[in-house]
């Protein structure tokens, strides 16, 4: 019995108890669905063991979708629990234990995932390729993602939740003041998710450079695909830091090494430090893929092409570089002088310069355009007056002297969800509005669709925006509860019932789906809204080999010239098609992953070798195997596109 | 004909390498400071580094080779602005 006492939770709840029999119960139920719909094998063999670009790209984005709700209960329940003064919904430990997994949950779990399932959807068909270069090496991108991902959603009910803030900053994160597992959850979870995220950065650098469609040049590819470009070379610089800081952390926590302690020589602003020098250019990995995104719906929906691609494709390189250059700017306050401050300040503001080109680049996009006003183009308008706001309370924060004033406070946070929400959560509903049709095969219904922008967006405001005034006053970041003279109240109130539209808008848009998939008319044809990028070149949904023929292309725009400009797409003739087998080795390792995570967070060493001879074994046996992937015959190709209604 | 036969260039790397390599071992048994021994050991460090890249894997030799350069060159100015930024923030430019 005393083994399993390090597996009980340390501050339990009535909360807590619910979510536990809720897990067990959702499990319970899915494990009778699949067994009595017999659906295991086609489980098994469809998704669980597949390489195919478009399938990893839905279970991101399935995932992040998961987590979207998981993280938007803890930030309900955070507005909730400060809706009025004295609260006593949530009590300090919880409250903590609340606003760390919903930063970590929301970035690394929805927004990562999120912005690389919509890359892997969609990258390969924009450059016109089959897959990606390494599919099998994707799929065990995602699937240490999601072993990483299961992993930090079972610490709440096992052993107690990471409560040092998502940046976790030591020492408060160190054995000293954090002696439950939780930051060892933390470290191990993203540990391995990060591992998978920077296989998928090489993954895609090497699909881009190298298997774009012939007479794809790089200033000829989609606006899209130059932001994935640029994102997955961030991620590749950005990401080893994260995992070295991560490592150390770990032996600080579980090894008695002094990183990050204040004691025997260690030093205790390196986290903050490390953890900003991966963080900053993170931020970045998730803007500008939602850049990306913006650029493909607002050229579509104005009918012209793209303002200013070159100004666009500059303005990425160069933040692409100074990502690396800001990263102080997170802790202005933590006692150097002015020089330091002062460099950092300036290069903040520098960085605003490049983003400020992109939205004048999308404002003369629609500049005397023919606007069609759906539902991926609202998000688009929506964007850019939100997203600006946000990034001018951006340029305020980087006045390091006045950041004495906002550092820490409601300001903060109101600034970096207004950068974030209307930047990356906005696009994604964007994206995946817009490439619907492309992954089913249905459209989303327009009207659901347009009521769920307007409650997120007025949602958001009512949430975000009396944060600023609160911070300004001095309410703090975190702090679980306030008394009733400060005054922050009413504003807080506010925030709570924007928060509340927000998630009507969640259920509205899980909602349109639902009603889509069953009242929504098939045979949309392959361009639905009239599209420009090559994607919209082949079916809707997409066959398994993408493109019948490679298609030929001689501008970023190769699907418009081919519909308005007599451009000849497929000149080749069909032929039998190579693709990769599918798997199991990636699904089987990353379950060693999580077994090897699980048992290092609570140090059972037994554990951890075993799952660690598991790991080598399944690499073992990827060494000696003998796939040279299979051939689709040109006989099912032709029955395939004849079952599309003959293609071109 | 001889030029293929006997790759010149790799030989002449290969006993760059060892040369660099005996002067880093240098600093282990002679007596110097620990401020000339680790200047020793850095510098033929990445000269090392350089050469292993070059001349054993094949930087400059296919038709990448500006994709790799590129990537080598951002690599090194993403180190050393981290290197030299954290140095500043935590150490020089602390109050």
């Amino acid at each position: 019995m005393e083994f399993f006492e390090r597996f009980a939770i340390p501050h339990p709840s009535p909360l807590i108890y619910a979510s536990m029999v809720g897990i067990g119960l959702t499990v319970i139920a899915i494990v009778i669905g699949l067994t009595y719909f017999k659906k295991w094998g086609y489980l098994w063999r469809e998704w669980l063991t597949t390489v195919d670009h478009k399938r990893i790209g839905l279970m991101y984005i399935i995932s992040a979708i998961l987590m979207l709700f998981r993280g938007g209960v803890d930030g309900i329940m955070m507005r909730l629990q400060t809706a009025v003064p004295d609260n006593t919904f949530l009590d300090a430990q919880h409250y903590n234990e609340v606003f760390t997994t919903h930063g970590i949950v929301m970035i690394i779990f929805m927004a990562m995932a999120f912005i690389i399932g919509m890359m892997n959807f969609v990258v390969p068909l924009q450059i016109g390729a089959r897959d990606v270069a390494f599919p099998r090496l994707n799929a065990i991108s995602f699937w240490l993602y999601f072993a990483g991902a299961m992993l930090f959603n079972i610490s709440f009910v096992i052993g107690g939740s990471p409560d040092a803030g998502w940046t976790n900053y030591f020492p408060l994160a160190g054995t000293d003041f954090s002696q439950s597992v939780g930051v060892n959850y933390y470290m191990w979870a993203l540990q391995i998710s990060g591992l998978g995220t920077l296989m998928t950065g090489i993954n895609f650098i090497v699909t881009i450079l190298k298997m774009r469609a012939p007479g794809m040049t790089l200033m000829k590819m989609p606006m899209f695909t130059w932001s994935a470009l640029i994102t997955n070379v961030i991620i590749v610089f950005a990401f080893p830091v994260l995992t070295i800081a991560l490592l150390m952390g770990t032996f600080d926590r579980q090894f008695g090494t002094h990183f990050f302690a204040s004691t025997n020589g260690g030093m205790d602003m390196l986290w903050a430090n490390l953890f900003w020098v991966w963080g900053h250019p993170e931020v970045y990995i998730l803007i500008l893929p939602a850049f990306g995104v913006y650029s493909e719906v607002i050229a579509t929906f104005s009918s012209r092409n793209l303002y200013g691609y070159k100004s666009m494709v500059g303005s990425m390189v160069l933040i692409s570089f100074m990502s690396f250059l800001v990263w102080v700017h997170h802790f202005f306050t933590m006692g150097h002088g002015p020089l330091v401050n002062g460099i950092f300040s300036v290069t903040t503001m520098a960085i605003a310069v490049p983003t400020g080109i992109k939205i004048f680049n999308w404002l003369l996009t629609m500049w005397k355009g023919k606007i069609r006003f759906t539902v991926p183009m609202l998000y688009s308008i929506g964007f850019i007056p939100l997203f600006t706001i946000g990034g001018v309370t951006g340029v305020m924060l980087a006045i390091a002297s006045a950041d004495y004033q906002y550092h820490n406070t409601m300001f903060l946070v109101a600034h970096f969800h207004n950068v974030i929400i209307p930047g990356v959560v906005f696009a994604m509903l964007a994206g995946l509005t817009y490439w619907w049709p492309k992954m089913f095969g249905f459209m989303l219904n327009e009207r659901i669709g347009k009521w769920g922008f307007w409650f997120l967006s007025i949602g958001f405001c009512l949430a975000f925006f009396p944060m600023y005034i609160t911070g300004l006053d001095g309410q703090a970041r975190r702090m679980f509860t306030y008394s009733a003279e400060t005054g922050f109240g009413p504003l807080n109130m506010v925030s709570f019932i924007g928060a509340a539209l927000m998630a009507i808008a969640f259920i509205l848009i899980v909602y349109n789906v639902y009603y889509s998939f069953r009242y929504a008319p098939r045979n949309v044809g392959q361009d639905p809204w009239d599209a420009r990028s090559l994607e919209w070149a082949t079916h809707n949904p997409v066959p398994e080999y993408n493109f019948a023929v490679t298609p030929e292309v001689n501008s970023s725009q190769a699907f418009w010239d081919s519909k308005k400009n007599n451009h000849q797409l497929f000149k080749e003739k069909r032929s039998k098609i190579h693709m990769p087998n599918n798997s199991g080795v990636p699904v089987i390792m990353a379950g060693f992953f999580f077994v090897f995570g699980f048992s290092f967070v609570f140090s059972i060493w037994i554990g951890v070798i075993i799952a660690a001879l598991g790991i080598f074994a399944c690499m073992a046996y990827r060494t000696f195997e003998n796939d040279h992937g299979r051939y689709i015959s040109l006989k099912e190709i032709e029955e395939t596109e004849k079952k599309y209604g003959g293609a071109k | 004909m001889m030029k293929e036969l006997f790759p010149i260039k790799q030989v002449m790397g290969f006993v760059f390498s060892l040369v660099l390599t005996a002067v880093a071992l240098a600093v282990y048994f002679l007596d110097m400071s620990f401020q000339l021994g680790m200047t020793i050991l850095l510098v033929t460090a990445f000269i090392q580094a350089a050469l292993q890249l070059v001349f054993f894997m094949h930087a400059g030799e296919s038709n990448d080779k500006n994709a790799i350069y590129t990537n080598v060159y951002y690599a090194i100015a993403i180190a050393l602005v981290t290197v030299f930024g954290t140095l500043l923030t935590l150490i020089w430019g602390y109050m």
